[in-house]
């Protein structure tokens, strides 16, 4: 079954990247623009029939490697 | 005394590392990150360079290859484990180091010399070092330190901060934090001090014609602290 993951910034880290699309936008003339968070998706095929298991699959799978708790919040959808 | 250099794919200080250790009198092997076993080693060395392409986060695959379960156990039995620039964001990412290295503030790549304030209590990599000001090199994307209140509270408390980026005579400011880590932090170590992650390059300062020679007191020391 396919999950999809967000793996965010916490919210009060640093994106350097986020902020310099943001003034770019600004710059382009979207000046309502007020912040922008960069962050990753994944599209996971997971070979599990019962959803409640492939969710939980995933989210060991996001806690162990796609997200760095530190500094990442993670979502499954 | 004997050191192993781990080589990922897209590792490329691996070999100045090897060049600098056995400069200084290390006997030094090459390891392969699919190798399952570790040679009897007095120091592990997790060089710089761009594992993995810095696929995901830096370090994040590297911190999952087979070699590393080895190296996670000689480190929790006391062994010596230095990791440089790549090497500390790996060492970050097997949760053997605390925090994360993230982009640096200003979004650029940053490859210059700089100046590093290095704790020189209680610990194999600096004590008894000649200088406490050392000129060494970075090159890095992602050397800014991260980590949480309470784990900076603990680093502080512990005397674990190993190196802090400073001006030439050893003044921490933020003018010479060159990418925004916090509270200018360019090495650290883990609890019992066997352990240092460190985004600045001694390897790359141990020849007087090519850069500088830091590094060297680096190594030496380090060689006489070990025997």
């Amino acid at each position: 079954m396919k999950i999809k993951v967000i793996v965010t910034l916490k919210s009060g880290v640093l994106d350097p990247q986020g902020k310099a699309i943001q003034q770019t936008l600004n710059g382009m003339g979207f000046a309502n623009v007020k912040e922008v968070r960069q962050g990753k998706y994944f599209d996971i095929d997971i070979d599990e029939n019962d959803e409640q298991k492939a969710k939980l699959s995933a989210e060991e799978i996001c806690k162990k490697l796609l997200a760095n708790q530190v500094i990442e919040d993670f979502k499954i959808i | 005394m004997n050191s192993s250099v781990i080589i990922f794919p897209g590792s490329n200080c691996d070999r100045d590392m090897d060049v600098a250790l056995k400069k200084f009198g290390f006997k030094n092997k090459m390891v392969w990150h699919n190798d399952d076993e570790l040679p009897k080693s007095d120091l592990i060395v997790l060089p710089g360079g761009f594992s993995y392409g810095d696929y995901l986060r830096c370090g994040s695959i590297a911190g999952k290859s087979k070699i590393i379960q080895s190296v996670i156990d000689f480190a929790n039995s006391g062994g010596l484990v230095l990791g440089i620039c790549n090497g500390f964001q790996i060492l970050t990412e097997t949760g053997l180091l605390k925090g994360v290295l993230q982009q640096n503030k200003n979004i650029e790549f940053i490859c210059k010399n700089i100046f590093v304030k290095v704790n020189n209590s209680e610990n194999k990599f600096f004590e008894n070092i000649d200088k406490d000001v050392l000129e060494l090199h970075i090159a890095h994307n992602e050397g800014n330190y991260f980590c949480t209140e309470d784990e900076l509270k603990s680093l502080e408390d512990n005397n674990q901060i190993a190196a802090y980026y400073c001006s030439s005579d050893g003044k921490v400011d933020d003018k010479s934090n060159p990418n925004g880590a916090i509270k200018n932090i360019a090495g650290i170590f883990n609890e019992k001090k066997n352990i240092l992650g460190m985004m600045p390059h001694p390897e790359r300062m141990i020849d007087q014609s090519l850069s500088g020679e830091d590094g060297s007191i680096f190594f030496e020391n380090l060689l006489k602290n070990l025997k």
